[in-house]
């Protein structure tokens, strides 16, 4: 096998990777205390309740933190119309044909392991694969569900406009039961994600060896020389090539 | 009653003539005025249209109910309440407590509707079931669908006392032999005013009639028909053991040190943060006490499809379709646990399966680790 020269790609710009980390930060916070609110532990003391306030600090956390993943996804959606063509909401848009193609591909040789005996380096994504693309434009459905039935649930006790615009919520969906029991069910959505999520980003550092997990902290990846060529002599899109070239002999 | 009476009289005559004096009328006025959540300066205001304003004619109807609405009703705080409803409102049909009965009754009753056309209020207590060609609830013969759609048709609103009228209750309850439907559902063309609750609370339902005497139209309603006034706040909003909640100190069985020192029943499946009604300002039987007073859970009496979502001790409920007894969460541990499970042999898989290229690519990086400079 001859030897492969790689280059070091700017993929993910700063703001997607704040959102990135807030986002995963803050859908953690609001498990771990949605779970408590769901279920509070036994907790026998002898304070007086005038004392204590545990409870309401944790549902405080949960209504503060809502807030923060809320905005955060608000900025997302407005950096997918501003950002670079990783971060673009046509990323997540996967029925063009060449997305299409690539949905299989991911399908076949990283989801059924099959070994493809001509492997084309097109086939490596630079930014999401499709496949991924496809999942986070589903959790971003997952977390509008959050964010209506959330707010739809703190709606009634709020002072603000802004949660006060989800009150048709509960009566859209005849109660709070419901609004609750969906509320609940989706959290075990985003930690099915998170599970997956997590597996395949190490299956493919470890795989394709071009800093999978590391470029979600610094935002490179490193990328076949031979691709950028390709893609300068194309054309197509502006290089968004770092002129220094990392030599790492494959 | 089921009288026709031809001399007009205010409310404020008719509770005179029933015995009161000035000052119980007034005492009465400034009650239910509290009760409406109305400030005081508005006493006179509700106070002179009960002088002024003359009978509305009533029809109430039963239905497919237990009659729990028009006890509680009966019950309500003030003597005055259950007279001025159920006496001076005039009362012209209602099954359970006029004196008249057979044909008489129902004369009385094609009566009203035809000289008030337009002008009386339709009072409905039960569901309508539209099973079988609605036989499971007839009255002289006739189905509840046909008098309900008939009795409709002139009524200036309709108020759909507890939670039969409002949302079904028990009898809609899965699998609902008898189709039992709420108001709402037949009748499209009419204010309908929803109160929902098994039963609702007599002080409830005198407030919403005497805000309708008083205005002259509907109380304001929420997004579901509620009247805002009584169903803007959840029980637990008010419930006087919130601050236990807050300081998580739960009950964790109803025999425990904690249910004893009165704690919130929230783990033992209080419905009382989901439900949207003035137990915990009201109260019942006079101010008395409510069911969390008592050391009991709420169950959620006055929300749609409260039965359903039982059991009543438990805070999570099973999910339909994955069998007896399974929460949410046991749903999401089990399938987290395939997931991560699917993921292990995954990854075990992918080892195998691409050897020859991992292979490869650490020896690769092996020799280009001997060929670093020292």
């Amino acid at each position: 096998m001859k030897a492969r020269s790689f280059k070091r790609v700017y993929v993910w710009e700063l703001p997607v990777r704040f959102f990135h980390w807030i986002n995963a930060f803050s859908i953690t916070i609001l498990a771990v205390t949605g779970f408590i609110i769901a279920n509070p532990p036994a907790i026998m003391s002898n304070a007086e309740a005038s004392d204590a306030y545990w409870f309401g600090t944790v549902r405080f956390i949960h209504f503060a933190t809502a807030y923060v993943f809320f905005f955060n996804m608000i900025l997302r959606v407005y950096w997918s119309f501003v950002g670079n063509r990783f971060s673009s909401w046509r990323a997540f848009w996967p029925f063009s044909k060449k997305m299409w193609h690539n949905f299989l591909h991911v399908i076949k040789v990283d989801v059924f392991l099959a070994n493809e005996k001509k492997p084309d380096i097109k086939d490596i994504s630079i930014g999401h694969n499709s496949v991924a693309s496809f999942s986070y434009a589903a959790l971003f459905l997952l977390a509008l569900v959050q964010v209506f039935t959330g707010f739809g649930l703190y709606a009634a006790n709020a002072g603000w406009w802004l949660p006060k615009l989800f009150s048709w919520v509960v009566p859209f969906m005849g109660g709070d039961f419901i609004v609750r029991t969906i509320h609940h069910i989706a959290t075990w959505g985003f930690i099915l994600f998170t599970l997956i999520h997590v597996y395949l980003v190490f299956y493919h550092d470890w795989l394709e060896g071009r800093g999978e997990v590391s470029s979600m902290f610094g935002g490179y990846k490193f990328v076949c020389e031979e691709r950028l060529t390709k893609a300068l002599e194309d054309e197509e899109i502006e290089s968004p090539v770092d002129e220094e070239t990392l030599e790492i002999i494959d | 009653m089921a009288t026709e009476k031809s001399v007009k009289e205010t409310y404020y005559e008719s509770i005179i003539k029933q015995g009161y004096s000035r000052r119980d009328f007034m005492k009465f006025a400034t009650y239910i005025a509290a009760y409406m959540g109305l400030e005081t300066s508005m006493i006179g205001q509700v106070a002179k249209s009960l002088e002024n304003t003359y009978r509305i004619p009533v029809i109430w109807e039963h239905y497919q109910e237990c009659t729990c609405c028009s006890e509680s009703f009966i019950r309500s705080d003030h003597p005055i309440v259950s007279d001025i409803i159920l006496d001076k409102i005039s009362l012209d049909y209602t099954l359970t407590l006029m004196a008249a009965s057979g044909h008489q009754a129902e004369a009385a009753k094609q009566a009203t509707m035809e000289k008030y056309k337009g002008e009386y209020i339709l009072c409905v207590e039960g569901s309508v079931p539209l099973g079988d060609d609605g036989n499971y609830c007839c009255i002289a013969g006739r189905s509840a669908k046909d008098l309900l759609i008939e009795a409709a048709e002139g009524a200036k609103a309709i108020i759909a006392w507890g939670s039969c009228a409002s949302n079904g209750c028990v009898q809609a309850a899965y699998p609902n032999p008898t189709e039992a439907t709420p108001i709402h559902k037949i009748i499209k063309n009419k204010p309908i005013i929803r109160v929902p609750g098994c039963p609702p609370i007599g002080e409830v339902m005198a407030g919403i009639i005497v805000h309708m005497i008083t205005f002259g139209r509907l109380p304001e309603l929420d997004g579901l028909g509620r009247p805002k006034a009584f169903y803007s706040k959840r029980v637990h909003d008010s419930c006087y053991r919130r601050p236990y909640y807050d300081a998580g100190l739960f009950a964790e069985t109803f025999d425990d040190q904690n249910a004893k020192e009165g704690y919130c029943l929230y783990k033992v499946g209080c419905r009382g943060p989901m439900t949207y009604n003035s137990c915990g300002t009201i109260k019942w039987n006079n101010g008395v006490s409510y069911p969390i007073q008592s050391g009991h859970g709420c169950i959620g009496c006055s929300e749609e499809n409260f039965w359903d979502n039982g059991p009543f001790y438990e805070r999570l409920t099973g999910l339909a379709g994955f069998g007896i007894e399974s929460t949410a969460d046991t749903i999401g541990k089990v399938a987290a646990g395939v997931v991560a499970g699917g993921l292990a042999v995954h990854a075990v898989a992918a080892n195998i399966s691409k050897r020859k290229e991992l292979n490869s690519r650490t020896t690769r990086g092996k020799q280009n680790e001997k060929k670093l400079e020292s």
